[in-house]
């Protein structure tokens, strides 16, 4: 069975259809693309996968689990992490707090033991940091934990986001526009990563402008235009396909 | 209540309640064009208020006090958004709610020590004689307060829809780009909101002050109540705020008059803010619904 | 070596603990005490006010009605009722916890203004009815014959006794809120306030951490008018007005947001600089209060504690990337 499921999806702001009956399926261990042209929905779609918003009518579901009916933070429980299009790295923090936050889902002290801190309390900070630490050599940003995140370049940023929604142990992992204003090494440096992480037994949805990123990595392409689901498939039938060309007419695939 | 007594109420109400309109429409034009809540907005109707009492002493007629007062709160509204507002554009709600709470504070005490602790007098636009209106009675003041709004929002109304600046001011709260796109700064649209903000409450402080009188500590209450019209209309809505300033002021006189226990008037502010409170909790995007109500 | 960890790591508290605790010893005289005495609530507040807005980044602008709350349930419990001053301090620290979760459970779920708000009506609200509730809290006259605190055998009505009370219990809320800042509940705090939506994504139940933080303050700030009470003996509703959160307000924000230790700067600056300039014109404080908030909150975001950042920033700026340390300066931090 399908680990996440878009059922018939629409969502509204006021008079504007950003999504309409937008359905297909993510597997467990596939990395799939979402692309299309500026405005088509993919961001939209990815704030409701992630719970942050609601369908305006059709459901998300991940397992059994209805993501428009629960709390924003929820979804992050169930094992769906995700980065953000335009960078949302806390930046008056460390880089290995950053990532702590990412534990946040798998920890449990709460007010009052981190007033006192208690042993118990202790060992889970402990735990947290090494945990962290994990994440962060994962994205290759180890030796920067004790930076200020606030200082990395564009490129940290994004692997930092990486590394954060990793901590939180997610089964699917949601990247918006992961290579944008990386430069063709770092782009090659993230495919890595991806693979490496899909490897790991993590299922990847993600955004992307960079065509060849997106084809080089993806098992799967889902195509929007104007919030209406296009095409799906396998890379090499969607560069075939006319109506992807015609939404995509003047920029090259 | 006889229906007279409710006239006399509603009178009283919708005087009050007209300077609670201009606070909230100065509150709405700053938050339309940079989301900033403006916590020293009251403190610009009292300024008007006690600006105009002193270019009145000094010996300027009336009308030339009002005008004068008004241009010069609202030069303060836009030093103020200069000095203060600007260098915070991208500092975040915190960070501006501060300032303009600081600005607040510095202008009342300013006040303070230019004013004094007395509430200060201006004397009526045209007499005092009462107006008999079936059995209540209405000040000639009151009909200058009315009119003198209303001139106010549909000359506003007007340069909103008629005028290119205004076409653009209103496009800023949607969109920032959008002003570039017809040609004019977005910084310009905000130092003129907060210009046209200041001189709007300015107004409304000079029009009260006949009627109530003016003292350097008036403006917190004031823009308190400015801000509950306005969230009670709908946040960034204009016409709400308006209609919920008229409302307030008559819903505060009202509850008053309607309470039977003596001393109720100790809670009159009170209404107000309960008003706020239960806004906020049952319905925050206000009766006609907010700008981001609207947006989303 | 693990004593000399354990050295390295509490040493600016332990430094101040020893400082402020021996107070009495140098000096016995009944004014300086009651200035540190006055103090020490003070920084109760702003500890709690501290967190609420220097973490989590949402503001009160009606915390002196918490601090109402602490001043006027003890002292209400405790005259009439004939109650425990420590239970009366206890009851009225839950009410006022409960207040803060039914204002903050419906206006933390919107932008940041809302709560500024509400909790600025909820301000006033308090004050006209201590001022109105005359049957309860005789009006303007205020309430007099307060007892003073005991514990056993031991008179806290006796000053030196009240300070180290009252600085004990100070230093136990600055220690805990440092804990609670370098703990998972703490980052998720700085996290909802820099990106709430990132928060989110990561599992934090953001309204929920928000709402707890009020409550926190507010708890801080009733036990600290629970004291206030005990020493003066006496409570009058002019104490807790819209002025009174604003220049709350302000001793965070002079001390330094993001820092829990900007809260104990803060205090000890805004203590003491009303007792200095009222030897001039004390007409002039709060003007010089708003122009600071502006001025900080411009030119150094950070507060006083930030200052020596700044400084080694220009320095660096000004001697050029030589002399830069590698590692640059660290991100502001509690502990």
């Amino acid at each position: 069975m399908a680990l996440l499921r878009v059922e018939n999806v629409t969502k509204r702001f006021g008079g504007l259809e950003a999504l309409k009956d937008v359905s297909f399926s993510l597997h467990d261990g596939q990395v799939k693309a979402l692309i299309g042209p500026n405005g088509a929905g993919k961001t939209t779609l990815f704030n409701l996968i992630s719970g942050i918003d609601r369908p305006t009518s059709g459901h998300v579901f991940f397992r059994d689990e209805d993501l428009g009916r629960l709390a924003p933070h929820m979804a992050s429980r169930l094992g769906v992490g995700r980065t953000f299009q335009h960078s949302k790295v806390f930046d008056d923090m460390s880089v290995l707090d950053n990532v702590k936050v990412g534990r946040y889902g798998r920890s449990h002290a709460g007010v009052f033991s981190a007033f006192l801190t208690l042993p118990r309390h202790r060992r889970e900070e402990k735990a947290i940091s090494e945990a962290s630490l994990r994440a962060l050599r994962r994205v290759g940003l180890g030796d920067r934990a004790h930076e200020s995140a606030g200082n990395l370049p564009v490129g940290d940023r994004h692997l930092l986001e990486i590394a954060r929604s990793l901590a939180s142990e997610p089964t699917v992992l949601l990247l918006d526009e992961p290579a944008a204003g990386l430069n063709n090494e770092e782009t090659a440096q993230l495919a890595e990563i991806v693979r490496r992480v899909r490897d790991d037994g993590v299922t990847i949805l993600l955004v992307e402008h960079d065509m060849g990123f997106v084809m080089d990595i993806s098992d799967e392409v889902v195509v929007l235009d104007y919030g209406k689901k296009i095409a799906e498939g396998p890379p090499l039938m969607i560069r075939n396909d006319e109506e992807v060309i015609k939404a995509y007419l003047g920029e090259d695939l | 209540m006889t229906f007279d007594q409710f006239l006399q109420y509603v009178f009283s109400g919708v005087t009050t309640g007209s300077i609670y309109a201009l606070t909230a429409l100065g509150f709405t034009l700053i938050y339309n064009a940079t989301n900033v809540i403006n916590f020293a907005q009251g403190e610009f109707v009292m300024l008007g208020g006690l600006t105009a009492v002193s270019l009145h002493e000094a010996g300027a007629p009336l009308a030339l006090a009002f005008v004068g007062a008004v241009a010069i709160v609202a030069t303060v509204g836009v030093v103020f958004q200069l000095l203060a507002i600007r260098p915070l554009h991208s500092a975040g709600i915190l960070a501006q709610i501060i300032v303009t709470v600081g600005a607040s504070l510095a202008l009342r005490t300013g006040a303070m020590l230019i004013w004094g602790r007395e509430a200060l007098p201006l004397p009526p636009f045209t007499g005092d004689e009462p107006i008999k209106v079936s059995e209540a009675t209405i000040l000639p003041q009151t009909l200058w307060v009315l009119g003198l709004t209303l001139v106010i929002v549909v000359t506003l109304q007007l340069f909103y829809r008629r005028t290119l600046t205004g076409k653009a001011v209103r496009a800023c709260s949607v969109n920032q780009g959008a002003a570039r796109l017809m040609g004019i700064s977005y910084s310009k649209v905000v130092l003129l909101s907060f210009g046209m903000s200041a001189a709007i409450s300015a107004a409304g402080g000079v029009m009260i002050t006949p009627v109530s009188f003016m003292v350097y500590s008036s403006g917190a209450l004031i823009g308190l109540k400015g801000f509950a019209a306005a969230i009670f209309g709908g946040l960034g809505n204009p016409a709400g705020a308006v209609f919920g300033g008229l409302a307030l002021g008559i819903l505060e006189t009202l509850a008053i008059g309607a309470l039977p226990m003596s001393g109720a008037s100790g809670y009159k502010d009170a209404v107000a803010f309960l008003i706020l409170l239960i806004v906020l909790f049952v319905k925050p995007q206000g009766l006609f619904g907010g700008r981001s109500v609207e947006k989303a | 070596m693990a004593a000399l960890v354990f050295l390295r790591r509490h040493l600016a508290f332990l430094a101040f603990s020893v400082v402020i605790l021996s107070a009495p010893l140098f000096t016995g005289n009944i004014y300086y005490l009651s200035i540190l005495a006055f103090m020490a609530t003070r920084l109760m507040i702003a500890l709690g006010l501290n967190l609420l807005m220097g973490q989590a980044g949402q503001i009160s602008l009606g915390h002196a009605a918490f601090v109402g709350i602490g001043a006027y349930g003890s002292a209400i419990m405790t005259t009439r009722w004939n109650m425990d001053p420590w239970l009366a301090m206890l009851f009225s620290a839950v009410f006022a916890a409960a207040v803060a979760g039914l204002i903050g459970v419906p206006t933390l779920k919107l932008k940041g203004h809302y709560l500024a708000m509400a909790t600025l009506g909820f301000g006033e609200i308090v004050h006209i009815l201590l001022v109105q509730f005359k049957w309860l809290t005789n009006g303007t006259d205020g309430i007099g014959g307060i007892p003073s605190l005991a514990i056993g055998g031991i008179d806290f009505g006796d000053p030196q006794m009240f300070h180290w009370l009252v600085w004990g219990v100070v230093l136990l809320m600055l220690r805990i809120s440092l804990n609670l800042v370098d703990s998972r509940v703490g980052r998720s705090l700085r996290a909802l306030h820099r990106a709430e939506v990132a928060a989110m994504s990561l599992g934090v139940n953001t309204s929920f951490r928000k709402v707890q933080v009020l409550m926190v303050s507010a708890v801080f700030a009733s036990i600290a008018g629970s004291f206030f009470v005990h020493y003066v003996q006496y409570v009058s509703p002019v104490s807790f007005t819209l002025t009174f959160s604003v220049i709350l307000v302000t001793t965070v924000v002079i001390g330094g947001l993001g820092n829990v230790w900007g809260a104990v700067w803060g205090s000890v600056l805004m203590v003491l600089l009303p007792e200095y300039l009222k030897r001039y014109n004390q007409d002039y404080t709060l003007l010089v209060f708003g122009v600071m908030l502006i001025v900080i909150m411009i030119f150094l975001p950070g507060g006083l504690v930030s200052f020596k950042t700044l400084v080694a920033k220009t320095r660096e700026r000004l001697g050029g990337a030589r002399t830069a340390s590698a590692a640059g300066p660290g991100p502001a931090r509690g502990s």
